[in-house]
């Protein structure tokens, strides 16, 4: 058997990802061929440091084997590109690091988060960045992020490569970023990093053992991020928000994928570790004061994470923690966890008047979510029969097989029972 | 997001494939083969496959005991799945774009085949937040 690297090991050889490629790029600045480059560095380590042993400086080692790597590719590239780059490969690979080394300082933590924006540049698709992002800050391997998303290796080799061609067409070889634009493209930054948080919940299919876990990989990612951030409130809200709610994944579904809802869930299998980080991470966040929406978000999973049951946990905050997000964000979907909990704290009619309002917004009126949430309420409120109907159409609207099942298992057992209410079973 | 492009080809319509000159079959290959590597290269390519005719199929159904009965095959069958692409994309804009251009595979005589591409979407795992009281 091939000697592996343990997966903490793994974890560190990724997390020098970013920062080698910061390095590389400060000199020689084509993106696409440094990130080509700091991908085969990385999967050299893989291969190495099992039996060899990791170096001393594990940095400057990938920093060699990368640049080696980068000159390789530049000779053995066409001659117009060999004129235009002939003087790095007189450049003797040692002294190259040596100079990158060097200048390795106070810029090197702009460079890494730079890297950041990069790869969430504006002109791309939302799926290539989050590709782009798994690649060049994550450090994972092409065929790594294929399997997580379920497609051919190929296919996402293709989506890494448009990419890193849309963003050298853009002309941002790595512009030197101001601190306003960093802070203008900071929050797609963290949209890119909550997708692809999401994505490793709502994957479904493929062998779960051989795939990197993208909410895991995402959480990793983020503590990235606020290693060059500390003082950010949204980064701090993000990852905060993550680990909150990743804190109630063992408990979120049962032994055959089915779906567990919050009220419903094993409380002592949340992750009280989890927990009591996110808490720490959101406190820090939230003495700057509430800024944003991810902030906001972890506030709310902070409280149903803090409480013993659905009855027990304090909604009053909760609905006055959904208000404050729509000054933020007011979509359709805020307002609809408005509703519910308004629900909680007023009862279900309050929440069945809020949900009228929302069924006449084209946005969201044909939306499972709203069919899910009236549905609950009218079965709290007692009228069964409707409460199945709208079960039913939630069923047949959802895009998720799970949720799709609960919907329909949940109408079943309402309409079974009243069956057995009207027919009383003789004995 | 992923979608399935199922194209359904009705029995005695325009897809008698084996009826064609040689050079139309020539072409709606050649279409079909630069179609599926055109979604590759736009990284948008879960799958494609082509089926085998109507007539090599079989209907299967489990007798009392579990075992396997087998029909033959079905003359009155109106419609059956020629083949189907798995596609990821950002929108169902997008997948809708590709189904026409799928549905657009030159027939017989070069013209545009025009056949139904049924578009559905493939089914994810659980939302993350879902709960119904949160």
């Amino acid at each position: 058997m091939i000697p592996r690297l343990d997966n903490s090991a793994q974890d560190r050889l990724r997390d020098l990802a970013p920062k080698v490629l910061g390095a590389l790029l400060r000199r020689y600045r084509d993106f696409g061929g440094c990130e080509d480059a700091v991908q085969e560095a990385l999967i050299a380590a893989a291969m190495q440091w099992p039996t060899q042993g990791v170096p001393d400086n594990p940095k400057a080692w990938l920093i060699t084997v990368a640049t080696r790597r980068l000159t390789d590719q530049i000779r053995s590239e066409t001659a117009r590109r060999l004129r235009e780059q002939l003087v790095v490969s007189l450049i003797p690979a040692d002294e190259q690091i040596a100079l990158a080394a060097d200048a390795a300082g106070v810029n090197e933590r702009d460079e890494t988060l730079d890297l950041y924006f990069m790869c969430c540049h504006p002109a791309l698709s939302a799926a290539s960045q989050v590709a782009l992002t798994l690649r060049a800050v994550g450090g994972l391997a092409t065929g790594e992020i294929a399997r997580a998303f379920l497609v051919p290796e190929a296919t996402m080799a293709q989506r890494l490569t448009r990419a890193k061609l849309t963003i050298k067409s853009a002309g941002a070889a790595f512009p030197e970023l101001t601190p306003a634009d960093r802070a203008a493209r900071l929050p797609v930054v963290l949209k890119v990093l909550y997708l692809i948080f999401n994505e490793g919940y709502t994957a479904s299919g493929g062998d779960q053992l051989y795939r990197v876990d993208l909410s895991t990989e995402a959480i990793r990612v983020a503590r990235l991020l606020i290693r060059l951030l500390p003082d950010d409130p949204e980064v701090g809200g993000l990852l905060a928000l993550m680990l909150l709610t990743d804190a109630r994944r063992a408990a979120r579904t049962g032994p055959n994928g089915e779906l567990i809802p919050l009220d419903e869930q094993v409380r002592s299998s949340w992750d009280r570790a989890r927990i009591s980080e996110g808490e720490r991470i959101l406190q820090r966040a939230l003495s700057w004061g509430t800024t944003g929406p991810y902030q906001i978000q972890a506030a709310i999973a902070a409280l149903h994470d803090q409480a013993e049951n659905s009855a027990a946990t304090d909604w009053v905050e909760i609905l006055s923690l959904y208000e404050l997000l729509l000054r933020f964000n007011d979509s359709p979907m805020v307002r609809l966890s408005q509703a519910i909990a308004l629900a909680m704290v007023d009862g279900p009619a309050a929440g069945l008047l809020a949900l009228d309002d929302l069924a006449v917004d084209p946005r969201i009126s044909t939306h499972h979510r709203l069919d899910a949430a009236r549905a609950h309420l009218l079965e709290r409120a007692g009228q069964h029969a409707e409460a199945i109907r709208y079960y039913r159409q939630a069923a047949q609207r959802t895009m998720s097989t799970p949720e799709r099942n609960y919907l329909l298992l949940h109408a079943a057992r309402l309409s079974d029972s009243l069956a057995g209410a009207l027919c009383p079973p003789t004995t | 997001m992923k979608y399935m492009l199922m194209m359904n080809t009705p029995a005695g319509g325009p897809y008698q494939i084996a009826s064609w000159p040689a050079q139309d079959i020539k072409a709606h290959i050649a279409f079909m083969m630069n179609f599926a590597k055109k979604l590759s290269a736009a990284g948008e390519l879960v799958a494609a496959e082509g089926l085998s005719g109507p007539d090599e199929a079989k209907r299967v159904r489990a007798d009392a005991s579990g075992q396997p009965i087998t029909d033959g095959v079905f003359p009155e069958t109106k419609e059956f799945l020629a083949g189907y692409w798995i596609v990821d994309v950002e929108s169902p804009e997008r997948a809708y774009a590709i189904a026409a251009e799928a549905s657009a595979a030159p027939g017989s005589g070069g013209k545009p085949l025009n056949l139904a591409i049924e578009v559905r979407q493939v089914m994810t795992g659980p939302p993350t937040d879902w709960t119904p009281d949160s």
